[in-house]
Parts: C-alpha cells; sequence; structure tokens
C-alpha cells in the first residue's frame, strides 16, 4: 500500500542521506509542503492552501551538475575529487548493482584534465566533471558497443554519437556504458545478453527497461546523470522503478545518429538524473539539429535550465491556472492500487501548487499498446536485418550464405529480439501488411489525434509512468505478453512523438521494504520547457521523500 | 588474414580509410558466381559470325510472322552526383575496393541516411525530361532482402509513390533499322541506392566485398511494354543514354554499369489478347548485345511455341551470353519474392513545390527529340541529323560552328566526314581535338568567301610544295617563332593562320584543297593535336613543332 503525503509540517527529518533512513520509514515522512514563499500575496485563499509556509528543507534534490559546475569553478573541490568520490561509490555497488557493461580506465584522467584547464583558467564546458554513463545501445568510439547483444560483442564503433559527441564537448566524462535489454527490447533488462542489472532499491527487483542499467546508475549515484533510449518506455518505466528522474525528448528533439536503432520511428534518446534540472541540463547539452539525421527537428531550442529557479522565489501558488488533465484510462482496471493511491497524492500535490486538475478521457488509450507492438516489431526486423555477420559481429563457419545467415544470427541473438523480429517479419508480409502495419499506422494517427486534442485542452497530461511498481528478478521473464502490458502506460506517448517527464512521487510497499513510484506528466510536442518547469517545481516541493536507495543510504554521505 | 583486415575496418577510428576487401573467408558462393554483372562485364565481344547473324535474323524474321514480341524495358542509371545518395562519400569507378565507404554506406549500427537533395533535383530533371507527371509529395521505402552486397539488409527505395510516372520517349530509329518515329511509354521512374560488388576469388572458397558502390544514387526508368523487335528496345535505352547525358545527370556508361539495363520479353500469336509468359534477361552491356539478346530470346520463344511446348517458356531471368551469343537460365522464380517494403522511417517525406519544379522545368537544356526535330527543320537528312544529335558535344561542336558561319550543309560535311574520322582515328572525343568550332567555323567562312581558292595545283597538293610553304612562314616570323620555342604554344593559332594566308597568298589553293590529302595529313593534324604525328611523315611544319614542344 502507499502512504500518501502526509499534511504534517513536521520537518525533523531532514537528513535524506542519514543511514538511519530507510524507505519503509521514509513512507510516512512523505508529504506535501506548501511553495516556501509567497512574494506577492497574490493568492491568499486557496482551497487547498491548508499549511504554512515551510522551512527551506536541505533534503529536496538539487542539481548535481550545477553543484559540481560551481565547486570546481570556484576550487571548492577539484573534478578529481568528484571523480573519485563516484568511482568508489561504482566500485562499492556495481558487484551488487551490475550497472556497466563496461567501465572507462580514463575518467581520472580526463578529471585531472579538467582541473588542469581550470588551474589555466580555461573555458571547461557546462557538463565539466560531470560523471555520464551512457546506455550501451548508443555509439563510443573509445568503448564497446554491444547494444546488450552477442551479436555485437566487442563491437567498438569508429565514431561517437551525436549525443556522446556534444556531451564531451560540454566536458563531460563518460563514465561507462550501462545494461540493457538486448537492442532496447524489453522493460527489465533480464533481456540483457551479458549479464542482470538489479533494481538499487531492492537488489531482488528488476530496475525497469530497457534502460535499467542507466536507471540503476544514477539511483546507486554510480554516476552524476546518464543516457538511456526510450522507443516504447524504456527511460521512463525504469526511472518510475529505481526513484529517479526520466526525460524522454520529443521525438526529433535529439539526434539519434549513433543510436543503434530499433524502431526508428519511436527511437529517442533521454535522459537520467536524480533531479529535474540534472535531468535538464542534460538534455539541453545533447538536443538540437543534427545534419546526421534527417529527422532531427532544426526547431530553435530553448534555455531549459531558466527554468530551475531556487525554491524560495517560488510564488505560493506557483503552478496557478495550470490545466493538468489526468488521463482517466491510466487510473483504472489493471493499475496497482498503490500506484494509483501515490498517483492521486501527486495529483493533490500538483492542486495545491494551484494547477486545474481535471480528468481527460483518451478513449484510443488501450489500442497504443498493440499498435506499437507491431509498428516497433516491424520496424526493428528491419533494422536488425544489417546484422548478417558479414561486416562486424561473430559469424559462424558456413559453406553456404543462408546458413551463414541463420547459423551468425541464431547464435547472436537472444529469444526476445528474435521473438519480435518474427512478429514484425510477419506483420510485414505480402497478404498480412495491411492487416497489421498498415492498420497499426492508422491507429497512430488516431492516437496523434487524440492525444492532439486533450493538449490543446489541457497544458500537460498526468499518469502512472508503470501500472506497478519495480517487481521481481525473474517474475515476467517467461511470461512476454504480462512484460508487453507493462508498457501501456508509455507508449502511446512515442506513438505520439511527444516529450515526458517520469519522476518519483512516493512510494509502494514491497515486503519489508519499499519501492518508488513514478509519475508520467506529457506535454505538447517541443515543450519540454514547461514539463522540465512543472517537474521542477512539483520536485522542490516534494518534501520528506528521499529517493536515496538504502543500498548507498549507509555510505552516501550528505 | 582475412579476418584481421576485417577487425582493421572495424575497430579503426578513422573512415573512409582501408584499401582493404571486406572479406570473409570459407564463404562459397558457388550458386550465384554466373549471377554476377562484373565477372562476366570482362567477357571480351567475340566476332559473331555472319552466319549466325543472318540465321538469327531469318529465325526472328520468321517467328515475327506468326507471333508479336512484347518487350519492355527496367534501366537503373546512375546518377553523377559528386556524393553518394545518403552520406558524404565521393565515389568513382575502378577506386580501390572499400576506399570510399563510410558508417552510413556500410550500415554500421546506429548510423542514419541523410538525403541528398542533388538526387531530388536529378530524378525531377529526368522525370521532366521523360515527359511524366511528378509526385509533388513522394517518400523513400526499404526493400528488404539479404545479400552480402546490401550492409544494410534493405535497400532504401521508391515503392508506391515513384517520384514520377507515366511518361514517353520519342526517338527516331536510323534508317538502316527502317527509319520511322517511335513514342515508347515511360511507366515510371524512381530514386533508389545501388549495392556494393562482390568479388569472387578465382578459387572459389570465399568471396570478397566491395562496397565502393554502396550507396551510389539510382534512378530506376521502367518502361510500358511497348517495344516490339530487339532494335526497338535498343534504340529505347539509346535514346534514353542520350537524355541522361543531355541533362548531365549520368555519365550513361554501360560498359562501367552506369546504366543497365534488364529486359522482358513475352511473345504471343498474333491476334491473342493475353501476354505470354515474360522472361527477364540480364547481363545486357551494349545496345547491339541488347538487341540480339532480344532476338535471341523471341526466336527461341517461338520455337518452343511451334514444337508445342510453349509451357517450357517459363517466368525466369535468363542471362545474355556474349561468346555463345545465347540466354541461359540463370534463376527460376520460385514465387513472388516478398521484399516487405515498409516505408523508411529514418528519412522525411520529400515534397516538391512548384517553384522547384518550375525552377528546374526552365533550366532544362535542348533535349535530344527536340534537337533532331529542330535539325529537321534546318533541312537536315535524318542520318545527318541522328550523327549530329546523337552526342551532345558533337550537337554543340556543329552548333557553335555554325554560328560562326551559318553554312549547315559545309558545316555538317566537315564534322561528319573529316573530323569524325580523324576522332575515330585518333580515338579522340571532340573535346579532345585542338581545333575549336570557332575555327572551323572561320575555315569556312574562308572557303565559302573564297579566300582560300585559286586554280588547283597538282603541285601544291604535293608534301613537298606544303612544305615549302610551312617553311617559309617559319622563316617570315623568326619573332614569333622564339617565343614559341620559349614556350607560348598559343602561337600555334597564328602560325595557322599563317599558313592559310601564305597559301592562299600563293593563290595555290583552292575549295577542293581544304579536303584534299595532304590538307588532311599535314593541316588538320596541326589543328586537331598537337602530338599528332600518327601519319609518320617527315613535314617541315609539323615536325617542327613537335620538336619544339619536346624541348619545352
Amino acid at each position: 500500500m502507499v502512504i500518501l503525503f502526509s499534511q504534517a509540517g513536521s520537518s525533523t527529518r531532514r537528513k535524506m542521506l542519514s543511514s538511519v533512513q530507510n524507505p519503509r520509514f521514509l513512507l510516512i515522512q512523505c508529504r506535501r509542503s506548501k511553495p516556501f514563499h509567497n512574494r506577492y500575496h497574490q493568492y491568499p485563499k486557496s482551497i487547498h492552501a491548508t499549511s504554512q509556509v515551510q522551512s527551506v528543507s536541505t533534503s529536496l534534490p538539487t542539481s548535481q551538475i550545477q553543484k559540481i559546475q560551481k565547486s570546481i569553478l570556484s576550487r571548492e573541490k577539484t573534478a578529481r575529487q568528484f571523480a573519485e568520490e563516484f568511482l568508489n561509490r561504482l566500485r562499492l555497488t556495481e558487484p551488487h548493482v551490475k550497472s556497466f557493461l563496461h567501465v572507462s580506465q580514463t575518467v581520472l584522467n580526463e578529471a585531472d584534465e579538467i582541473d588542469r584547464k581550470i588551474d589555466r583558467n580555461e573555458d571547461v564546458g557546462p557538463l565539466a566533471g560531470v560523471l555520464v554513463a551512457v546506455k550501451d545501445n548508443i555509439c563510443t568510439a573509445d568503448m564497446p558497443s554491444t547494444a546488450g547483444s552477442k551479436i555485437l560483442e566487442n563491437y567498438r564503433p569508429p565514431f561517437d554519437a551525436t549525443a556522446v559527441r556534444k556531451l564531451k564537448e560540454g566536458g563531460a566524462i563518460i563514465v561507462g556504458k550501462t545494461n540493457l535489454d538486448e537492442f532496447g527490447m524489453g522493460s527489465t533488462t533480464e533481456g540483457s545478453a551479458y549479464q542482470v542489472t538489479a533494481n538499487p532499491w531492492n537488489l531482488e527487483c528488476v530496475p525497469g527497461g530497457s534502460s535499467g542499467g542507466s536507471a540503476a546508475a544514477v539511483s546507486a549515484r554510480q554516476c552524476v546523470v546518464s543516457l538511456g533510449s526510450d522507443t516504447g518506455g524504456s527511460v521512463r518505466q525504469p526511472a518510475s522503478f529505481c526513484g529517479v528522474v526520466g526525460l524522454k525528448p520529443t521525438y526529433g528533439r535529439v539526434s539519434r545518429y549513433g543510436l543503434v536503432a530499433y524502431a526508428s520511428s519511436l527511437d529517442v534518446i533521454g535522459c537520467f538524473g536524480s533531479s529535474v534540472a540534472d535531468a535538464g541540463i542534460l538534455l539541453q547539452a545533447i538536443c538540437g539539429h543534427d545534419k546526421l539525421d534527417a529527422t532531427s527537428s532544426k526547431r530553435e531550442v530553448n534555455d531549459f535550465t531558466s527554468q530551475f529557479v531556487a525554491k524560495d522565489i517560488f510564488e505560493s501558488q506557483p503552478l496557478k491556472g495550470l490545466r493538468v488533465g489526468v488521463i482517466s484510462e491510466t487510473l483504472g482496471d489493471g493499475v496497482d492500487q498503490e500506484v494509483v493511491s501515490s498517483i492521486r497524492g501527486a495529483i493533490s500535490h500538483l492542486e495545491e501548487l494551484g494547477c486545474i486538475v481535471t480528468e481527460v478521457s483518451l478513449p484510443s488509450f488501450s489500442l497504443g499498446l498493440p499498435a506499437y507492438y507491431v509498428l516497433a516489431s516491424s520496424e526493428s526486423s528491419s533494422n536488425l536485418s544489417r546484422y548478417d555477420g558479414v561486416r562486424y559481429g561473430n559469424q559462424i563457419v558456413s559453406d553456404e550464405l543462408s546458413s551463414l545467415y541463420g547459423g551468425s544470427r541464431a547464435n547472436g541473438f537472444g529469444p526476445e529480439v528474435k521473438r519480435r523480429i518474427l512478429m514484425g517479419t510477419y506483420a510485414l508480409s505480402a497478404g498480412y501488411y495491411d492487416a497489421y502495419y498498415k492498420r497499426a499506422q492508422q491507429v497512430r494517427t488516431v492516437v496523434q489525434k487524440s492525444f492532439k486534442a486533450a493538449l490543446d485542452e489541457h497544458d500537460i497530461l498526468i499518469s502512472p509512468a508503470a501500472p506497478s511498481a519495480a517487481y521481481k528478478i525473474g517474475e515476467k521473464k517467461n511470461d512476454p505478453l504480462a512484460m508487453y502490458a507493462g508498457d501501456i502506460m508509455t507508449v502511446n506517448v512515442n506513438l505520439a512523438g511527444l516529450p515526458a517527464l517520469v519522476l518519483p512521487c512516493g512510494f509502494v510497499k514491497n515486503g519489508t521494504a519499499s519501492l518508488p513510484v513514478g509519475f508520467q506528466m506529457i506535454g505538447a510536442a517541443f515543450d519540454e520547457e514547461k514539463l522540465l518547469r512543472v517537474g521542477h517545481i512539483f520536485e522542490q516541493t516534494l518534501e520528506g521523500c528521499s529517493f536515496i536507495p538504502p543500498l548507498i543510504a549507509d555510505e552516501f554521505k550528505c | 588474414m582475412a579476418l584481421t583486415l576485417l577487425r582493421g575496418i572495424q575497430t579503426r577510428p578513422l573512415f573512409p580509410c582501408s584499401s582493404a576487401f571486406v572479406t570473409r573467408k570459407h564463404v562459397l558462393f558457388c550458386s550465384m558466381q554466373s549471377t554476377q554483372t562484373e565477372t562476366t562485364m570482362k567477357t571480351k565481344q567475340q566476332p559473331h559470325s555472319n552466319f549466325t547473324e543472318t540465321a538469327r535474323a531469318k529465325a526472328v524474321e520468321k517467328a515475327l510472322k506468326d507471333f508479336e514480341a512484347i518487350i519492355g524495358i527496367e534501366t537503373h542509371v546512375q546518377l553523377a552526383t559528386m556524393t553518394k545518395a545518403f552520406c558524404s562519400c565521393a565515389y568513382s569507378y575502378g577506386d580501390q575496393p572499400n576506399s570510399c565507404v563510410c558508417p552510413v554506406c556500410m550500415g554500421l549500427p546506429g548510423a542514419l541516411p541523410v538525403l541528398n537533395s542533388k538526387v531530388i533535383e536529378y530524378a525531377v530533371m529526368l522525370g521532366l525530361a521523360l515527359n511524366c507527371k511528378l509526385s509533388m509529395n513522394s517518400k523513400f521505402d526499404r526493400k528488404q532482402y539479404f545479400y552480402p552486397d546490401l550492409p544494410k539488409g534493405y535497400q532504401i527505395s521508391q515503392f508506391d509513390i515513384p517520384i514520377a510516372t507515366n511518361g514517353f520517349i520519342d526517338l527516331d530509329l536510323p534508317l538502316e533499322f527502317g527509319g520511322g518515329h517511335r513514342r515508347f511509354g515511360i511507366t515510371r521512374v524512381h530514386m533508389e541506392e545501388d549495392a556494393g560488388k562482390l568479388l569472387h576469388t578465382g578459387t572459389g572458397n570465399y568471396s570478397q566485398v566491395d562496397l565502393n558502390r554502396a550507396g551510389v544514387p539510382l534512378l530506376e526508368i521502367v518502361s510500358e511494354p511497348d517495344m516490339r523487335t530487339g532494335i526497338e528496345a535498343a534504340e529505347y535505352a539509346a535514346e534514353l543514354q542520350r537524355v541522361v547525358r543531355y541533362l548531365g545527370v549520368s555519365n550513361g556508361n554501360m560498359q562501367e554499369g552506369s546504366l543497365r539495363c534488364d529486359v522482358n520479353v513475352s511473345i504471343r500469336p498474333i491476334g491473342q489478347l493475353e501476354f505470354g509468359t515474360k522472361v527477364e534477361i540480364k547481363n545486357l552491356n551494349a545496345f547491339s548485345a541488347m538487341s540480339r539478346a532480344i532476338d535471341f530470346e523471341i526466336a527461341r520463344q517461338a520455337a518452343l511455341y511451334n514444337e508445342g511446348k510453349a509451357e517450357e517458356i517459363v517466368q525466369e531471368t535468363r542471362l545474355w551470353e556474349e561468346g555463345s551469343q545465347k540466354t541461359v537460365t540463370m534463376r527460376k522464380k520460385e514465387g513472388l519474392a516478398d521484399y516487405r517494403y515498409f516505408p523508411e522511417p529514418d528519412l522525411p517525406e520529400v515534397i516538391l513545390t512548384e517553384e522547384y519544379v518550375n525552377g528546374i522545368h526552365d533550366s532544362l537544356p535542348e533535349l535530344p527529340d527536340m534537337k533532331r526535330r529542330r535539325y529537321e527543320d534546318m533541312g537536315l537528312s535524318m542520318q545527318d541529323i541522328l550523327f549530329l544529335a546523337n552526342d551532345v558535344n558533337v550537337a554543340d561542336y556543329f552548333e557553335a560552328t555554325i554560328a560562326k558561319v551559318p553554312d549547315i550543309k559545309l558545316a555538317t560535311n566537315w564534322i561528319m566526314g573529316d573530323i569524325a574520322a580523324y576522332m575515330k582515328n585518333e580515338k579522340l572525343s571532340i573535346n579532345e581535338i585542338k581545333l575549336s568550332p570557332q575555327e572551323l567555323g572561320e575555315l569556312i567562312a574562308s572557303i565559302k568567301s573564297g579566300t582560300i581558292s585559286g586554280k588547283i595545283g597538282k603541285e601544291i597538293v604535293d608534301p613537298v610544295e606544303i612544305e615549302k610553304i610551312v617553311d617559309k612562314v617559319i622563316a617570315n616570323n623568326p619573332k614569333q617563332l622564339e617565343q614559341y620555342r620559349g614556350g607560348k604554344t598559343k602561337l600555334q593559332g597564328f602560325f595557322a593562320g599563317q599558313l592559310l594566308y601564305r597559301v592562299d597568298k600563293a593563290r595555290s589553293l583552292e575549295l577542293d584543297f581544304c579536303s584534299s590529302r595532304s590538307f588532311k595529313m599535314y593541316v588538320l593534324p596541326f589543328f586537331f593535336s598537337r602530338n599528332s604525328t600518327s601519319n609518320g611523315r617527315p613535314a617541315g611544319f609539323l615536325s617542327f613543332c613537335v620538336g619544339v614542344q619536346k624541348q619545352t
């Protein structure tokens, strides 16, 4: 069950990183707080304005990127010190979490180089000294990039993905490559050909997927932020499972060049952070038009960072008038009651912040899941054709061409990938195309239209990020349909190409422990700015919920 | 070794780099060896005995008494763009294997195609030139199949909405084939990318992949099944070649594979409405091969009909074998191939604006058929027209000449006579010869005006007399000679003028001289080529010129 945010003003538990805290204990600490300061006293009376002005909480998530930037530029701390701190934690936690498929050996050297540049008063970039983990389906020239598949074992691309290049240009240090479901096909990260990643909140649970490694790495503070990819929810669902912020940008906002394609019309590189600001700053660094990706948008990018104002200048109802639509179909049957309660808590909090919350129905919502699986499988069956063992990857020895293909692919691909290639090949076959692929495209258009209509009436839409919190490793491994069903909350957003932000809002009980729950905010195309603003205000006013997993609570120094 | 090379490519941080083949061992492609055009392209043209020619001609003639042949042609034209269709690799025929490749055209994970806008421009140009209806809103699709020369496992092509449809091409048949005007329908023109090439080793235990050609832009032009004879088909292809060359969208070179034709042939008894079973013929590397292959195929199918074995005509792909002058079975069609086309999600739709199309339309050059009609109006004979308009460079030369001197007949005679013969002997194209059309124009003008005229003296035609004049010219211009020796080769023109002037001064030449053997041997080579000593005769002025050049 979920413990709703308490109204209490008590704020004795400030040390969210203290070892005495465990998530279960935290549950009853979660509460809403009113925005700190009502500068203009414009809204003296609100039906939700029940509590007094709160004192500033130190437990609120803060931007680690801004902190690092400030510290290293003021020479308060060196980039090397930050890097060592993260690497030490990585070393301690990695045997349990197994987020990484590859860890860079040059992190400290790169940190030293940044420190030297600072000593020389050279420009170091907005991400200087920030340790970024990169999902292993995003190409890095100096590290393996396997997409979690045996067919790309030891494959090293000759180029950096555009997003990675931009990170490096911004001064970031790539700490390593994170685990994923093979080619991003899965929702648990159990589909990796190499290892199973654990949820830092409960090592017996999955971190979600497919970007489970990237989510777990941020959750366990093995890195500052990380890149994932989101084709049907692969950033947002693991963000929810691991209690971190996950941002899926608008399709075309971030270049896909160097992202190993799963379903080209749905794939987006996304961002993980331990705060909304960090996810936003990371997006700022990687987004924008790229001449190497014809589907990347030429739209100008606003400065998101201006949204991340300090809490103490919030108005009493900083989101007053914001029209929030709760997608009614996402809080009904098949959704864990504790998750629903969490979301309702988040909704109450939004109302207190001044939002006008109404329910909105998207009748096409349930159609999204089958349409998604037809389209994603179809595109993947084509995108994965290039793994034929001829130019790269493992090739089996064969005297004959078709068995060379068959053998290399049979050995190289895992069962879930084969399943989707089969489904997709079937859906595109002559005689079936109209019934499957074409029909699914029609559904996609319907979904896009219904989202458009809903977003004409509302500024943002709200839903859970997943129908449940994290589940046990192995629980759905042999039940692909159950796993597919878990993507119901997220796939529609990919079909419509919209941006969405998932941020932790509460917990559900899980035996003696508890697991985080995230909620999803969906915005209009290319309006990441609004999502980040609302997310930041929500996060900065949600006091008492510590989203530091117990695994590191002991050693995590505040 | 092969494996090492491959790893080399894989881990090398910079592309394009390796001159290495992408090679895999233990791969046997025996079944496909004979299907590769590049292997058979090397086959030397065999001299065909007149007997076979006549026998085939007779067989076809006989067949066409009772049967009608239905011929349709699919042509792939390689576009002469600076870079490939979807990446920035430059490509040129004959480069070291795998030296024009990058992550995109190698199909590396994460690489994405970005369309080269020249491809659209060229497609629109050809679409307009072929009188097609343009799709203002078209798209790319993926055509999926596995083959080692296809890096992505799919070819980016256009399926249900080609950029241009429903056009036609007009041509004039040469007189030796009976002459006459023909209009053949164009079903569609679409854009796509080329595949790489497989190179089969002699031992046959592995094959090598060369991806230089992968991603090179192509236009596929599908004709209506409007052709009825081998000649018509070959002339259709030749006209298409002229059109792409006039437009400058392709070099149209068949030997290099820049223009590739696959022909579909079926026959039916005259009067029958439904079509017969069609057979596809590949490996046609020359227009003459096309014509002969089709004639062979018509005769073959007719023979089967006549022997009551019509059921032996099956839907298949046959290869033209230049050596034996036959078509042979390459592969039987086993049901329809399912390419699982679907819209290419990595590329946005192709949207043309009226303004863009109009701009291209207005800048189209004069096309072969328009040129032929204009030449016809000028009063030229069809034989002359076909010669002059065949090569856009020759046509340009002709037009530049008559711009200087409006004597169509003389210009035509000069170009089709002496100049053509000279080009043939020296294996030069018209752009490579020294005589500029302006100079030819002047020459013709001089002849016309009678500047170069007078009584012909046998002695003057004698090379010795010419040499005398040459020597005189040299002797009278010591200053220019010195400058010439110092490297001012432009003075060749001056000397030429002096030569003509002297010749005229002596009033020792008349018009006929200009087409005399001596003039051709001594004067023309001087004009045409600075190194021309091919006649091997010691001539005062010429050998002198050559001597000077050797010194500089």
